[in-house]
Parts: C-alpha cells; sequence; structure tokens
C-alpha cells in the first residue's frame, strides 16, 4: 500500500493514546475491589452489556440529555460526537469498499482522499463518498456552533461556561482545526484530481479556478494529521479524556458498580469521566451568594490537577442539586464525600464513652420513632407528632427522647466516616435488640442514613410523612382539609437524596390546598442551612435562603410547608412566611376537625337535652 | 411658633415632647397605640433598685397634662414629605400636619421568642419570656405551675434572641443582663424555696449599681449563674422541663430538670421603627436600629437635615438612657430651629 511521511503525527499520535488509554484503564480497573471485579466478570456477557451499549449510543454518541437541557447545545454535541463516529466509520467502510479488502490501516482511510486520485466509479463507492461529505458538513455545522458558544453562551441555554486551561486550550484549538483542515485537505485534493463527491467536488474545482492548488495540497495535508496527533498528545491532559473514559464508565455502571467511600479506580474513572461542559453550574445555588468556584465541576477538575483546598471542598451544601442535570450522570455528591473522607481522615473521633447495651421495649409496640437532634431543636414538630401518634393510637418508643447517639449522618457529610461508623454501631444494636419492626423518624438526614448505612434487615425505616400517610390510608387519622394555600418545600435529604417525593405531596393533598410550583422534586432549591457545609458564612446562607423564600413568595402560599426540621428552622429566621413541618399542619388540620366534631356533639347533647325538657 | 412633630409616644416621645414644649415650641406627638407610654406600660418594676413602673408613668402622665403639647393616640404616620424647608405629613386617619421638625422616637419590639424554637416557647406550658415574668410579678400575678404547686427549680436564659447569629442578631441587647439579675431576685423573693439558675455568655453590669445587684443575687438571694448558652429544652409527662446546656466554666455537659424556664428576650428595632424609617427616607443600620450621623457628637442626627433620633430606635437603651437620650433631642431639635 502506499504510504506518505505526514501520516506520521496521526500515527504516532494515534499509538500513543492507545497504549496510555489501555495502560490507565488497565490500572484503575485492576484497582477495583475484589467484588466490583466479580461484578464485571459476572456481567459482562449478560444483557447489560447490551444495555451498556445502548446508553453509550443514546448519551455519548447522540447525548440526548443535553438535547433535553437545549437542543441547539444538544445538537451541537450530537454533530460533533455521533458525526465524529460516523465518519471513522463510515470512512473504514469506504476505504474497505475501494480496496477491496478489510486489512486497512487507519490512516489509509482517514487520509483516503489524498491517496486516491481517481473518480469512484462503482454505485457503492459513490454513494459512500457522497454520504462522506455529508457527515464532515454535519460534524463542521457542530465546530461552527462550537465557536459561537465560546463567545456566546447563552444562546445555549447556559448562564456560565468553564474557565479552560492549556492542556484543554491545546485540546480544543487542534478540535476545533481537524474538520475544517480535513475539507480543506480533501476539496484541494478534489481540485487537483477532478474527482471528489457531491460537496468536495464542487468546493475543489472552485478553489483550483482561484488558488495555485498544488502547493497548498501537501501543507494542509500535513496541518490535518498535525491537528489529528495534537489532539491525540493533548487528550490526556485535557477535558476530551471524557470520550474515552465515559465509555469505560458506563459500562461499569450498569455492571452495578457504585463510588465506594474511599478513592478507588471507579471514583477516578468518574473524575475522567467529566466533560467540564458546566452544567452543573446553572443550577449550583452558591452562586446565589456569589460563590463561584466551588462547584462540582471545579472540584473534580480540582482533582484531577491534584490542587484541591479543604476550602472549596468543604464550601458545598450537598444539596445534589447538581447531580440530575449532569449528562454524563456522575456521582457528583459521592464524589465528593469521598474526597472529604480523605481529606479528614486523621481526625476521626473514638467515642468511646458510648456505652453500647441492649434494650428491651414493650412487645406491644409498634414503632420505634427517632425525632432526630434536629427535631429536639423543633420541639413543635415532636409535640405534633406524639399527638398524632395518641389520636392514632400508635404504640411507640421514643428511642431519643433523652438521650441518644447522633444518627451519623452529619459527619458523614463532613467525610467523618469512621466517627460515624461507630454512632450507626452504637444505635443499630439498641433498634436491632429492641425487636421492633418499623422505625419512623422525623428528620431527612437521619433517615437517609438509616436506609443507606444502617444495615437493619427485616426493619422498615420510614419518614413520618411516609408513616402519617400510612396512618391515613388505614383510616386511623381523620382527614380535614383546611381552606389554605401551601407551596412544599422538598428536603434535599428526603427528596433528591432518597427520592421521597410523592407521600409528602399525597398526605398534603388531603390537609390542604398545594400548589405546584416549578422547581420542585428533582430541581427543588435547597434551603441554605445544610449541615454538609462547614464553610459558608451565615450571611451567605441567608442569600440562598432568601432567594428561594423569594421564589416561593411569589406563588402567595398562606404559609410553606416542609419536611425536614432543619429547613424549618433555616426558613424560619427569615420571618418572611410561616413554615411548618407536615406533621404539625396534619396535627393543626386534625384539631381544627376533632375541635368541630366536639361542637357539634355538645350542640347535639344540648338539643337532646332540651327535647327532654320540653317532654 | 416651630412645629415639632414626634413620631411615637413612649418615654423617648413624651421627654422630648415635654422639653421642647418648655422650650416654647408648638408639639404633637404621634403615638400608634391608643395609650401613651410604650412598652414601659408592660413593665412592673425597674433595675437596678425596683423601682415601681407606675412612678415613672404617672409623673410622665402629670407632664403631660400640664405641658400644653398635642397628642395623636392610635394614629401612624403614612407619609412624610419635604417641601420648602418643611414637612408635610399625613396620618393614617388622613391628617395633615406641617411640622419644621420632626423627631423619630419610634423605640423597640422584643424578639419572638417562636422563633428560638428550641427552647419551646408557645410550645412548652411552663416556658415564657421576661416580659411575661413582669406580668406575673405584678401584686397578685399567678406564679404556680403545675398542678397549681410553686415552682422549686428555675430557669433565667439569657441573651434569647441577642448576640446570637443564627437568630440574626449581631448586637448585645444590653439589658437584659440586669433584668435578668432583677427578675430573679423578686422571684426568690416572692419563693423562697426556690432554686434559681441563670444560663449566661457573660455577664454585662455596666451600669450604676448593677453590678452590686449582682453580687447581692450570688450572696444574699443564692442566686446560681452557671456560663454555658442552653442548647435545646424538652417538656416531660409532668410538664417539667429537661434543659441541656453546658458548664463551659467546669467544662462539662449538663443536664437538668427545671419547672419554670424564662427566657430574656432581647430587643430588635421593629416593624414601627423600620416603617417610620422608611417614610422619612432615612437609613438602618444591619441590626435594624436607626443610623446616627456620628457615634459621639450627633447620636440625635438622622441621615436627614431636619428629621432628630431619640432613644432606643438608635439602639438598645435602658429607661434611664432614654430618657437622657430624648433630652439631648429636644436640645439639638431646639438649636437647630433657633438658627433657621
Amino acid at each position: 500500500m502506499e504510504t506518505t511521511p505526514f501520516i506520521l503525527p496521526f500515527t504516532i499520535g494515534l499509538l500513543f493514546i492507545s497504549c496510555f488509554l489501555v495502560i490507565i484503564i488497565g490500572i484503575w480497573i485492576s484497582s477495583l475491589s475484589r467484588i466490583d471485579k466479580s461484578r464485571i466478570i459476572h456481567s459482562i456477557l449478560t444483557k447489560k452489556s447490551w444495555f451498556a451499549i445502548r446508553e453509550i449510543v443514546m448519551e455519548s454518541l447522540l447525548h440526548r440529555k443535553i438535547f433535553r437541557k437545549n437542543p441547539v447545545l444538544g445538537y451541537m454535541h450530537m454533530s460533533l460526537a455521533f458525526g465524529w463516529f460516523l465518519l471513522i466509520v463510515v470512512g473504514h467502510i469506504e476505504a474497505c469498499n475501494h480496496y477491496q479488502t478489510f486489512s486497512v490501516p487507519a490512516y489509509m482511510a482517514i487520509f483516503m482522499r489524498y491517496f486516491v486520485t481517481e473518480p469512484s466509479t462503482t454505485l457503492s463507492g459513490k454513494i459512500l463518498s457522497a454520504s462522506m461529505d455529508l457527515l464532515l458538513l454535519f460534524v463542521l455545522s457542530g465546530v461552527v456552533l462550537a465557536y459561537y458558544k465560546r463567545a456566546n453562551s447563552r444562546l445555549f441555554g447556559m448562564k456560565k461556561t468553564t474557565q479552560l486551561k492549556l492542556g484543554d486550550r491545546i485540546a480544543l484549538i487542534s478540535l476545533w482545526l481537524i474538520f475544517p483542515l480535513r475539507f480543506l485537505a480533501e476539496s484541494v485534493s478534489a481540485g487537483i484530481h477532478h474527482n471528489g463527491s457531491i460537496i468536495s467536488h464542487p468546493t475543489g474545482e472552485l478553489l483550483a479556478s482561484i488558488f495555485p492548488v498544488h502547493s497548498f495540497e501537501m501543507p494542509l495535508w500535513w496541518a490535518y494529521s498535525g491537528a489529528l496527533g495534537l489532539f491525540f498528545f493533548a487528550l490526556p491532559v485535557s477535558r476530551y479524556m471524557h470520550i474515552p473514559v465515559e465509555v469505560v464508565l458506563i459500562f461499569l455502571r450498569n455492571y452495578g458498580i457504585k463510588v465506594q467511600k474511599r478513592i478507588g479506580g471507579y471514583s477516578r474513572i468518574q473524575v475522567y469521566s467529566c466533560s467540564r461542559c458546566g452544567i452543573c453550574l446553572d443550577s449550583c445555588q452558591m452562586s446565589h451568594a456569589a460563590i463561584k468556584d466551588t462547584q462540582s465541576v471545579y472540584i473534580l477538575k480540582h482533582i484531577r490537577n491534584k490542587n484541591l483546598t479543604d476550602e472549596k471542598l468543604f464550601n458545598c451544601l450537598l444539596c445534589g442539586r447538581c447531580q440530575p442535570d449532569c449528562p454524563v450522570g456522575l456521582e457528583l455528591n459521592n464524589l465528593r464525600i469521598t474526597q472529604r473522607i480523605e481529606s479528614t481522615k486523621e481526625y476521626n473521633s473514638s467515642y468511646e464513652y458510648l456505652k453500647n447495651g441492649k434494650i428491651a421495649v414493650s412487645p406491644q409496640t409498634e414503632v420505634i420513632y427517632f425525632a432526630g437532634c434536629m427535631t429536639h431543636l423543633t420541639p413543635a414538630i415532636i409535640k405534633s407528632v406524639k399527638e398524632i401518634f395518641a389520636v392514632a393510637g400508635v404504640k411507640y418508643w421514643f428511642m431519643d427522647e433523652e438521650k441518644t447517639a447522633c444518627c451519623g449522618r452529619p459527619l458523614m457529610q463532613v467525610g467523618q466516616y469512621e466517627a460515624a461508623k461507630k454512632l450507626i454501631e452504637h444505635n443499630r444494636m439498641q433498634i436491632l435488640s429492641s425487636g421492633v419492626k418499623k422505625i419512623v423518624v422525623s428528620c431527612p438526614i437521619c433517615y437517609k442514613v438509616f436506609n443507606e448505612d444502617y444495615a437493619l434487615p427485616g426493619i422498615r425505616v420510614m419518614h413520618h410523612s411516609e408513616y402519617l400517610l400510612e396512618l391515613m390510608a388505614d383510616k386511623r387519622l381523620p382527614i380535614n382539609k383546611l381552606p389554605l394555600r401551601v407551596v412544599y418545600h422538598d428536603p434535599c435529604e428526603l427528596g433528591r437524596g432518597s427520592s421521597i417525593y410523592h407521600q409528602p405531596r399525597l398526605l398534603l393533598d388531603e390537609y390542604v390546598e398545594l400548589i405546584p410550583i416549578k422547581n420542585e422534586k428533582k430541581t427543588a432549591l435547597c434551603c441554605g442551612g445544610s449541615l454538609a457545609n462547614i464553610k459558608i458564612q451565615m450571611n451567605e446562607r441567608n442569600q440562598i435562603r432568601d432567594t428561594a423564600l423569594d421564589e416561593y413568595l411569589a406563588y402567595q402560599p398562606d404559609l410553606l410547608a416542609t419536611a425536614c426540621p432543619l429547613c424549618k428552622k433555616t426558613f424560619t429566621k427569615s420571618n418572611k412566611l410561616p413554615i411548618h413541618d407536615i406533621a404539625e399542619i396534619v396535627y393543626m388540620a386534625i384539631l381544627n376537625k376533632m375541635d368541630i366534631e366536639i361542637n357539634i356533639s355538645t350542640q347535639i347533647e344540648k338539643a337532646n337535652a332540651d327535647k327532654n325538657l320540653r317532654f | 411658633m416651630k412645629h415639632i412633630v414626634i413620631i411615637g409616644g413612649g418615654i423617648a416621645g413624651i421627654e422630648t415632647a415635654c422639653a421642647l414644649t418648655d422650650a416654647g415650641h408648638w408639639v404633637t406627638v404621634i403615638e400608634k397605640d391608643s395609650q401613651l407610654g410604650g412598652k414601659l406600660n408592660n413593665w412592673s418594676y425597674l433595675f437596678p433598685d425596683f423601682t415601681p413602673t407606675e412612678k415613672i408613668t404617672v409623673e410622665l402622665q402629670a407632664k403631660c397634662r400640664d405641658k400644653d403639647f398635642s397628642i395623636l393616640t392610635s394614629t401612624e404616620i403614612s407619609t412624610i414629605l419635604r417641601k420648602d424647608g418643611k414637612f408635610n405629613i399625613e396620618t393614617s386617619s388622613d391628617q395633615k400636619l406641617e411640622a419644621d421638625a420632626v423627631v423619630v422616637a419610634t423605640g423597640y419590639e422584643l424578639f419572638d421568642a417562636h422563633r428560638k424554637e428550641e427552647y419551646g416557647y408557645k410550645i412548652y406550658d411552663h416556658v415564657i419570656t421576661s416580659a411575661d415574668l413582669e406580668e406575673l410579678l405584678k401584686p397578685g400575678g399567678d406564679l404556680t405551675v403545675a398542678a397549681g404547686k410553686y415552682p422549686k427549680r428555675i430557669a433565667f436564659v439569657h441573651c434569647v434572641g441577642s448576640r446570637d447569629e443564627k437568630s440574626g442578631n449581631h448586637y448585645c441587647s444590653k439589658v437584659c443582663c440586669i433584668t435578668g439579675v432583677k427578675q430573679a431576685i423578686e422571684l426568690k423573693m416572692r419563693l423562697p424555696d426556690a432554686e434559681i439558675f441563670c444560663f449566661y455568655m457573660d455577664l454585662r453590669m455596666y451600669g450604676k449599681h448593677f453590678e452590686e445587684l449582682y453580687r447581692e443575687a450570688q450572696e444574699k438571694y443564692d442566686i446560681q449563674f452557671i456560663r454555658g448558652r442552653l442548647s435545646e429544652a424538652s417538656e416531660k409527662i409532668d410538664k417539667s422541663l429537661l434543659i441541656k446546656s453546658e458548664d463551659t466554666l467546669s467544662g462539662r455537659p449538663l443536664k437538668m430538670n427545671v419547672d419554670l424556664m424564662v427566657l430574656l428576650v432581647g430587643m430588635e428595632a421593629g416593624k414601627g421603627t423600620a416603617n417610620a424609617a422608611k417614610a422619612c427616607g432615612i437609613g438602618c443600620e444591619e441590626s435594624g436600629f436607626l443610623k446616627t450621623t456620628d457615634t459621639f457628637l450627633k447620636s440625635n442626627f438622622s441621615e436627614q437635615e431636619g428629621i432628630f433620633l431619640a432613644g432606643s430606635c438608635t439602639a438598645p437603651m435602658s429607661v434611664n438612657d432614654t430618657i437622657l437620650h430624648a433630652r439631648s433631642a429636644a436640645m439639638e431639635v431646639k438649636h437647630w430651629l433657633s438658627k433657621r
């Protein structure tokens, strides 16, 4: 086969990046835990691999999630990714077809228009070269949009775009040059040899009629090959590493691998899969307090560059609002927690003073009630829950009425995982030894940790909004609709954190008039009071809170409902709107109904008494 | 004759009105309540010498009767417009007044103890504020708690809504420390068998006889002062309260059962002062209290020429400080008018 020196930059680059990727991904996969490795082995020949391939097509090539966010942004990503992918595949088929063999080296396909000086004569050859021209046009349209996006990101529905570093710049510039150079090189060659297809042919003829194209041909092909080679060499130090790594990520994720509470191969794969698209910047509420350098995209970048400071790492509410928006589906909160664990390894408390002991409760006990530390700071919630339990005749054991250890979740959020485990073990022993099969908690922070990190076989963990709904469904609670317009604020740990969106709404629907709002459920706002942020200033918290409250106030509700004592405390401070926990609202409604019933029954008694007098 | 409108008929407003009337001016006092006297009406005895509040209010009422100035009660101001060096004032009852100078004496409001939910105000039966206790300390006030018994153990909680970032108030309300000492002694005199504990961060006994009273509380009345902020309180089945704190001097966590808890609530600028600031176009500090143009020499001057400030609308103040500040406001107004 023919060859020429300008294939060298491309070929060396391709060889380099292939070796690099095989080695680095090999290292990452070999450092996975034993269980994760066996997950791969047991899943690789199942339909999970098929799901992964489908996801790769839908997300890595077609970019469906970005399409949903903004069609122009989606088109840009799709034309670049899917277009380039097809250029490679179709180009290879074209080369195979032309040379009538399957063993075509990559450079022969990539630079085919240079080597082939005759116009294609067969029908299949004509169709293939025409489609290659159209595909290149498709990719170029994406490149033009990319140029435009750098200049004006608002068109793409993004208020902010990420800052670039040197490696990214080199990769970005070479990526921007690859396709225009290819187009020019192919057109010039077509002009010289009077071949080419529907686009390259007329463009080539036009160029040949204006310029001395013979002297342009070699420099253009060299530049094209050079741009490709440069891109391959810049790839490992640029954000475009996400292109190959994301494919690995999708496979591993489909095999059921998750970010563990330690830094490992999979967490590195996640970090390298971040494309730094910056979509997470727009959903982050920290910007309401003018904090603009601690968002997930920057944290992942700093992890890669090994220059992450605690100041940035801990300046996050862990509200998780960025997660549903991430087009790559990264576990942004868990990645940050993993990093926090690494950063605070030395400070773990021993909690030696905790005395583990067994608990004996009455065998009739239906549920354990665990209010949580934050709920002890909002006693109106505890009072309401107790009163509702009394009305419904629930036999319960109030586990943390006087003293108990913390649930462990706040420690976990700040990375004190080892310390948290000791508290968890202490509480777990008490719960298990009680023999009760249901535990009701009032605080979503506790709820999440009970569900995820306490091994409680056969015990159902419920947030009080779920349990009250169950009591209502079992007709153990009276229903009474109050004439109040209510906005429901999803607590982060209960909503996005534990996917409890519907139960509180179903419950509220029975007792008040619930107003649907724009930012709810997955996109719900954070109150700003999160315990996970240990760097933020109080005035910054207040700004985040007030921005959220202003949004709620626009719906003119009579009161704001939530299902978290911390959200309640945070909002109460602002004094702009009455705020109540869902349990307080249910209790209010029940009390109101019972008052009416008592009134009616006394009236009936009175009427009867009157009758007695009359007769 | 120059006309001066005073917004607020509390002690600051009345004192300023009296002094300006004496100086030969025509004064109108606008008060939003149906009677004059402001927050003083809710208090029974004053620190540091247990003077009955009535003594002050009776004297103020006598002054109001004797001096010839107009009073508009149950009235608020709606707008103030400056025109040709005069202030055109419209009130909520559609009266139109023209004034040469305005004195803002809108006072303060008590911190709403609801906002510190962890202390259980209005959730637990026997958690009250210092203002509630003042009412109970009046002769004939019922001090019994659950089952008609007198409280055996009582806790006072200092700095509720003051010096507390979490409730949004960074400043010291100045008077609550000594109020706590005064009320603790009064309770001890009424209930000699009760044990009384005061939970504090610092005790700021800044005024004349304050420190002496604090010493007396410890030595003569056996009131115990524990340095530590209360973290939370919960109600037991017998309606007594379990409180959690830390004794920061001995460095130990502390739990205690009490029958009655008194929250020493701080001062906030309040809605009246905020509305007056808006109507007058004068600035507030971050705390919400009104800005004065100079801390030392112009503590009665607002940012607007011709609008003066008197009393606790500028900062938390005791009754004594308020009277002095009001008198100095009158002097400044008089001096300013004489120059025009």
